[in-house]
C-alpha cells in the first residue's frame, strides 16, 4: 500500500506539474484530492489495515502526500493565473498616440474672459458688480451726466438714436442705445444709497464704422466710488492697485489732466510698462457735483470718483490681434484659439 | 491743434527747436498740463548732403529720351555729372544737388549707379523730394547768386523748428492759441508771459463804420477802418509760420487776418472798404438766402444761420464761418475794414454742421472766443500789418456793438480751502492759491479760507467753484496728488445672477460649446428671415441700412455665425450666446432681457435636449417641453416650447428647413433659446444633503408600447408616480420602432433603480412597483411588453 501511495503522489505531482490551464488544474485537483479522487480512495482503504501502528503510518505518509500535492496545486495555479493576467495584458495592447480627437473643449470669447478677470480684480478690491440696460434713455445717457441737450459734448458721442417701427420718424422716443457704461452710475445712486462702491462692465454702441482698432458695437467697464471724504488720491490710488492687479509686478499708472463733463477735475489714466513706454487706458475723475446731485446724491455729504475703459482692447491687447474685428466674426479657428 | 514752438518762444521762452531734450521737456509739460501732445514734429532739418550746385551744361543722350545729362559745380570746381530726368533747369541755374551717399526723406541712398553705363555722381532735387514745398514738376531753382557747396537749406534761409499736434479738450478753447498754450506753459513752469498786442490800437483822422446787430447770437460786433494798405506778399518769416501750421500764405492782409487768429485765438475779418456799402448789419437769414463764401461754394441759408450784410443789407459773410467771395481783399484793395465779433458758440456750431463748412474760425467760435479780446487784435492785426504797409493807419472811430448776446464779462467763483483738499486729497492752504491761479488769470480777490476768484474771459467753461478746483488740480500738478485705497465697508462680491451666469458659462463650455458675440444690430428683415415675429425697435440713424433694426431673438446671428464657418469647411460647430434682446414695450424702454441660445450644427432635437438637461440640473431650473406648440421658425415636427409654469421661457429643438436655407446653412441644426433672467434669479445657494442609502438596489426594466402621439415624458411621469418612493432613477435605455411593434407606435424600455431606506426590497416589493407601473402607464394606452 504504501508503494500505491508513493506512486500515486508521483503522478498527481507529475499531472500538477503538467497542467497548462486553470480547468486543467481544477481537474487534478478534483482527482487526486477530492472523495474520489485516487489519494481520497486511498484513505478509504485505510481501513481495511488491521495492525493499528501500520495503519497510522500509512496514514501519515497518505496526509505528507495530500499535503505536498496540495501546495503544489496552489503554487501551480498561482503560476498559472499571473499567466493567464499577462496575456489578456499582453493581448489588450493599445497605442495611446493612436487616439482620435471625439471630444472637443468649449471656449469663452475673449470679451468675456477679460471681463470676468477685470470683475474679479475690482470684486478683490471690494466692489461689487451693477448691470443696466443697453437700450437707455436720453436722460439716463446724457442729461444726468450733464450733458444737457445742445451740450457740445454729445457730439463727440455719435449715438444711435431709437425709434419704434411703427412711426418710422420717432425722432422724440427719447431712446438710445447706451453710447457708455456711464447711465450705470446714475441708476446705481437712484436706486442705492452711499457708500456706494461698484463696476459696470456691459456693452456700449456708437456710429462709428468698423475697423481695425473700431467696433459700432463694443463694451467698456465702468467704476463707480461714492463715500464720505472720497478725494482724487483715492481715484489715484485705486487706479494704481488695480493697476498692479491686472497687469502684473512692473506696471504703474499716472493721471493727466482732460475733460468729460461728468467728472471734474477729470483725467485720462495711462499705464506705464516694464519697458517704459505709455499706454492710454481710458478716462476718470471726481464725480461732478450736478451729477451726483442728478443721482440723488448730496455733494455736501458725499464725495465720489468714476472711471471707464474698454474692455474690449484688454482682450486685443493681451493676446496680439491686430484687427478687432476678427473677434465678431465668430469663426471658430478664431475661437478655439483661446 | 497744432502749436509751433518758435512762436511760442516769443512768449517764453521755453526751449531751443534745436534741443531735443529740451523740446521733450516741452511736449511732456504740456502733457501735465492736459493739453495733450499727439504728435511732435521736427521741421526744417536739412537732408544732410544736400548743397548747393550751379548747372554748367545740359545735354540730351541720343539712347536717352527721357532724361538729360547734366554737369554742375557744387562749388569745389569740380565737374560732376549727374542724370536728371527733369528739363526745368538750364547753365547757369543753382540747384540743390543730392551728392553721393545722401539719404532722402524717402528713405533713398543716393548710389554711383547711373544707365547706359554712365554713372551718376548725385541726384537733383525737386522740392517735395527736400519736404520744402509741394512742387515736384521740375527740380527746385534755388537763388542764382547763392554760395555754391552750403545747405540748400541756408539758401533758403529754412531755420529748424517743431510742431507739437495737441489734442484739445472742449474746456480749452484759450489753448486754441499760441498766446494760450503759452500762458499755460509758463505758469506751470514758473515763467513770465512776454505780452503783444498792448498799447493803443487806433490813430489817425476818425472813420465811423454804422453796425447794427439785430440778433443776440452775435454778441458783439466791432469794425476798424484800415488805409494806406498795399497788397502784396507776406514777410517769409511770417509765411513759413503759416504754412508749418498747415495755412497757405496768400497776401500780407489774408496772412496778417490768419496770423492774429492763429496767435491770439481771434477770428477776423478784412473786407474790401470799397465792397461793404459803409456799414454792416448782423441777422438771421431768411429761408433760403443765398450767399457764395471765399471757398467759390453757394450757400443756401435757413433762418437758423447769423449773416453778416453790408451797409446794402446784401450778405458778404457767413458770420462766424466764412466770408463772402464778393468782398474779398483783391491787388487793388488800399482800404479794409477789419470785422471782429463775438459769437455764441451754438449758432457757430450748427451753422457749422448744416453747411458742412469747418473753419478755422468757426472751429474757435464754435468753443468759446474771448470776448474781450477785439481791441488786442485790432492793435495786433495794424501792427503786424504795417511790416509791409508802411503807411497803415487804424482809424479812430470804428464800430463797436455789443447785444444782449454779450457775455458777462465779470465773473467769479467762491473757492472753500477745505472743499479744494477734501476734493483733491491736499493739504493747501488758502495762501498757496494765488501762486497756482494767478498765472493763468485765475485772480484770487480774497484772503481768507473762503476765497473769491476772478474767472478769466478765455475760459468760458469755467463757472464755478469746482471748475476752479480743477484748475488748483492741473498747476499743482496731478502727478503730485497722493494715492490712497480706499476702504469699503461691504465686502467685494458677485451678485447670485452673475454667480449663476458664469455657472451657466462654465457648464456650456464643459459640453464643447464655444462662445459667439453676433451683432445684436440686424437688417430689417432679418427677424423675418429667421421666422421670427414681432415689431424690432429701429435706428433713426443707422450708419448702414443691414444694421438697423435690435434683435428679437439670438438665432439669425448664430446662424449667420455657422454660415460663415460652413463657408471656411468647418461644420459640425456647436456655439451658445448669452446676450440681450429688445423687443419693444409702449413707448418706454423696451423690454429689454437676456437670454441664452445654442446652436448646434449637425445634430438633431434629441442633443439640444441633452444639452438643456444638463443646464437645467446644473442650475436647479425645470421647465416643460411642450411640443405642441411650434416655436416660430422651428422644425414643424422637432421643436418644442419650454414653459415654466404657464410661461412660455424659450424654444427648443431645430431650426426650420427654410430658415437653414435662408440662412445658407446646410447642416441640421439643433437649437436652444431660452430667457435667463429668471433662471438666473432663482435660488442658487447650497442644496440639501440626501443620505446615501446603505441598503442594496434592485433594477427593473420595463418596457412599454406607446402611440406616437403621447410624449415620452407623459409616459415618464407617470412611471415616477407608479413607482412611488422606491424609485431613485429612472432612465429610457431604448426606443424600438418595427416588428412586434403596431404601426405609429414605438416601444420605450425604462429602467427603474429601485432601493429602500431603510431595509432590503422584497420580490413583493418590486412586484408591486412593477403592477402600479403597469397601471399607470395604462391610462396613457401603454401597454407593457412581456
Amino acid at each position: 500500500m504504501t508503494n500505491d501511495i508513493t506512486a500515486a503522489i508521483e503522478t498527481a505531482l507529475r499531472r500538477v506539474s503538467d497542467a497548462a490551464s486553470l480547468d486543467e488544474i481544477d481537474a487534478v485537483s478534483g482527482e487526486t484530492l477530492g472523495k474520489k479522487g485516487v489519494l481520497g480512495g486511498l484513505k478509504a482503504s485505510l481501513a481495511n489495515i488491521d495492525d493499528i501502528e501500520e495503519r497510522k503510518a500509512v496514514g501519515r505518509s497518505l496526509n505528507e502526500g495530500f499535503a505536498s500535492v496540495s501546495a503544489a496545486i496552489d503554487e501551480r495555479r498561482q503560476e498559472l493565473i499571473a499567466v493567464e493576467r499577462a496575456s489578456q495584458v499582453a493581448g489588450e495592447r493599445l497605442d495611446l498616440t493612436e487616439a482620435m480627437d471625439t471630444a472637443s473643449r468649449g471656449h469663452l470669447h475673449l470679451v468675456t474672459q477679460a471681463w470676468q478677470e477685470l470683475e474679479d480684480v475690482f470684486v478683490g478690491l471690494g466692489f461689487t458688480v451693477a448691470e443696466g440696460p443697453e437700450v437707455e434713455t436720453d436722460w439716463h445717457n446724457f442729461e444726468a451726466l450733464n450733458m444737457s441737450e445742445g451740450h457740445p459734448a454729445r457730439g463727440e458721442f455719435d449715438t444711435l438714436f431709437i425709434g419704434h417701427d411703427e412711426h418710422e420718424d420717432a425722432g422724440d422716443s427719447g431712446l438710445l442705445l447706451r453710447t457708455h457704461t456711464s447711465p450705470v452710475q446714475i441708476r446705481t445712486m437712484l436706486t442705492s444709497e452711499p457708500p456706494i462702491y461698484i463696476v459696470a462692465p456691459g456693452r456700449v454702441f456708437r456710429r462709428d464704422t468698423p475697423d481695425a482698432t473700431h467696433m459700432p458695437v463694443f463694451h467698456q467697464i465702468e467704476g463707480l466710488v461714492v463715500d464720505r471724504d472720497i478725494s482724487m488720491a483715492d481715484l489715484a490710488g485705486t487706479i494704481e492697485a488695480f493697476t498692479q492687479a491686472f497687469f502684473g509686478e512692473g506696471f504703474t499708472s499716472r493721471l493727466r489732466p482732460s475733460y468729460f463733463p461728468f467728472t471734474e477735475p477729470s483725467a485720462e489714466f495711462d499705464i506705464r510698462r516694464p519697458d517704459g513706454s505709455w499706454l492710454e487706458l481710458g478716462g476718470c475723475g471726481m464725480v461732478h457735483p450736478e451729477v451726483l446731485r442728478a443721482g440723488g446724491v448730496d455733494p455736501e455729504e458725499w464725495s465720489g470718483f468714476a472711471f471707464g475703459f474698454g474692455i474690449d482692447r484688454m482682450a486685443v491687447m493681451r493676446h496680439g490681434i491686430t484687427d478687432i474685428r476678427d473677434m465678431y466674426v465668430n469663426d471658430i479657428r478664431f475661437i478655439e484659439q483661446f | 491743434m497744432k502749436v509751433l514752438l518758435s512762436w511760442l518762444n516769443e512768449f517764453g521762452p521755453f526751449a531751443d527747436p534745436t534741443d531735443n531734450d529740451a523740446v521733450e521737456a516741452v511736449a511732456a509739460d504740456l502733457t501735465a498740463l492736459g493739453l495733450a501732445v499727439e504728435e511732435t514734429i521736427a521741421i526744417g532739418s536739412p537732408v544732410e548732403g544736400v548743397v548747393s550746385a550751379r548747372v554748367l551744361r545740359v545735354e540730351q543722350h541720343p539712347d536717352a529720351a527721357k532724361v538729360r545729362r547734366v554737369w554742375v559745380d557744387a562749388g569745389d570746381g569740380d565737374e560732376r555729372h549727374v542724370w536728371c530726368g527733369a528739363s526745368n533747369m538750364s547753365a547757369g541755374d543753382v540747384v540743390p544737388l543730392a551728392t553721393l551717399g545722401t539719404t532722402m526723406p524717402n528713405g533713398m541712398t543716393i548710389e554711383r549707379r547711373g544707365i547706359l553705363g554712365i554713372d551718376s555722381e548725385g541726384m537733383l532735387c525737386s522740392a517735395v523730394e527736400l519736404g520744402v514745398g509741394e512742387d515736384h514738376s521740375g527740380i527746385l531753382l534755388l537763388d542764382s547768386d547763392a554760395q555754391l557747396g552750403v545747405s540748400y537749406a541756408q539758401v533758403l534761409g529754412i531755420e529748424v523748428d517743431v510742431v507739437f499736434d495737441l489734442d484739445l479738450t472742449r474746456n480749452r478753447p484759450d489753448c486754441w492759441s499760441i498766446e494760450g498754450v503759452a500762458r499755460d506753459l509758463a505758469a506751470w513752469r514758473s515763467q513770465s508771459l512776454s505780452e503783444v498786442g498792448e498799447g493803443s490800437a487806433v490813430s489817425g483822422e476818425t472813420r465811423t463804420v454804422p453796425v447794427s446787430i439785430a440778433d443776440p447770437a452775435c454778441g458783439r460786433f466791432t469794425a476798424t477802418v484800415i488805409s494806406g494798405v498795399r497788397v502784396g506778399p507776406s514777410p517769409e518769416w511770417m509765411a513759413r509760420r503759416l504754412e508749418a501750421l498747415g495755412m497757405r500764405a496768400i497776401n500780407n492782409v489774408v496772412d496778417v487776418s490768419n496770423y492774429v487768429m492763429l496767435e491770439l485765438g481771434q477770428p477776423n475779418h478784412a473786407y474790401d472798404l470799397s465792397t461793404i456799402g459803409g456799414g454792416f448789419s448782423v441777422r438771421m437769414a431768411r429761408d433760403g438766402e443765398t450767399l457764395t463764401t471765399l471757398d467759390d461754394v453757394e450757400r443756401s441759408c435757413t433762418v437758423d444761420d447769423l449773416l453778416i450784410c453790408d451797409g446794402n443789407d446784401v450778405p458778404v459773410g457767413l458770420g462766424g464761418v466764412m466770408g463772402g467771395a464778393d468782398s474779398e481783399i483783391s491787388d487793388s484793395t488800399t482800404e479794409v475794414v477789419l470785422e471782429i465779433a463775438w459769437f455764441a458758440p451754438l449758432g457757430i456750431m450748427k451753422t457749422a454742421s448744416r453747411h458742412g463748412l469747418r473753419s478755422e474760425a468757426s472751429a474757435r467760435y464754435e468753443r468759446g472766443v474771448d470776448p474781450t479780446l477785439a481791441d488786442r487784435a485790432v492793435q495786433r492785426f495794424a501792427e503786424l500789418l504795417s511790416l509791409t504797409c508802411p503807411d497803415l493807419v487804424a482809424h479812430a472811430g470804428g464800430a463797436d456793438e455789443r447785444s444782449s448776446g454779450m457775455p458777462e464779462l465779470v465773473r467769479s467763483a467762491g473757492v472753500r480751502i477745505s472743499e479744494v483738499n477734501r476734493i483733491l486729497g491736499t493739504d493747501l492752504v488758502a495762501a498757496d492759491l494765488p501762486g497756482l491761479l494767478d498765472p493763468i488769470g485765475f485772480t484770487v480777490t480774497a484772503n481768507g479760507d473762503d476765497v473769491a476768484v476772478a474767472l478769466p474771459s478765455w475760459r468760458p467753461d469755467s463757472t464755478s467753484e469746482i471748475d476752479v478746483i480743477e484748475e488748483i488740480a492741473r498747476h499743482h500738478g496731478y502727478g503730485r496728488l497722493g494715492r490712497s485705497v480706499p476702504k469699503p465697508t461691504g465686502h467685494g462680491h458677485l451678485a447670485q445672477a452673475q454667480i449663476r451666469r458664469r455657472l451657466l458659462r462654465d457648464v456650456l463650455v464643459g459640453l464643447g460649446i464655444s462662445e459667439a458675440m453676433p451683432n445684436p444690430i440686424v437688417a430689417p428683415d432679418t427677424m423675418a428671415r429667421a421666422g421670427i415675429e414681432g415689431d424690432t425697435l429701429r435706428i433713426l440713424n443707422p450708419l448702414v441700412a443691414d444694421e438697423s433694426a435690435l434683435r428679437l431673438s439670438l438665432r439669425p446671428g448664430l446662424l449667420t455665425s455657422l454660415a460663415h464657418n460652413e463657408h471656411h469647411r468647418r461644420t459640425g460647430v456647436s456655439l451658445f450666446e448669452i446676450g440681450k434682446v429688445y423687443p419693444p414695450s409702449g413707448d418706454g424702454l423696451p423690454d429689454e432681457h437676456e437670454v441664452l441660445c445654442v446652436v448646434l450644427a449637425g445634430q438633431d432635437a434629441h442633443a439640444a435636449v441633452t444639452v438643456w438637461r444638463q443646464i437645467s440640473q446644473a442650475l436647479g431650473v425645470g421647465a416643460m417641453i411642450d411640443q405642441s406648440t411650434v416655436p416660430g421658425g422651428m422644425h414643424g415636427t422637432r421643436s418644442a416650447v419650454l414653459r415654466a409654469g404657464r410661461d412660455v421661457i424659450g424654444a427648443i429643438g431645430e431650426i426650420a428647413p427654410d430658415v437653414l436655407e435662408s440662412f445658407e446653412v446646410s447642416e441640421r441644426v439643433a437649437v436652444i433659446e431660452v430667457r435667463i433672467d429668471g433662471m438666473l434669479s432663482g435660488k442658487g445657494g447650497s442644496r440639501a444633503y440626501r443620505p446615501i442609502s446603505r441598503m442594496p438596489s434592485s433594477d427593473l426594466d420595463l418596457a412599454f408600447v406607446l402611440s406616437d402621439d403621447v410624449p415620452a415624458d407623459r409616459l415618464e411621469r407617470a412611471l415616477r408616480q407608479g413607482a412611488s418612493s422606491l424609485l431613485v432613477d429612472l432612465n429610457l435605455f431604448d426606443t424600438y420602432r418595427g416588428p412586434g411593434v403596431p404601426e405609429e407606435n414605438r416601444s420605450l424600455a425604462w429602467r427603474l433603480r429601485l432601493q429602500a431606506g431603510d431595509r432590503n426590497l422584497t420580490e413583493a416589493d418590486i412586484a408591486d412597483v412593477k403592477a402600479a407601473c403597469e397601471a399607470a402607464a395604462k391610462k396613457l394606452g401603454a401597454e407593457l411588453r412581456s
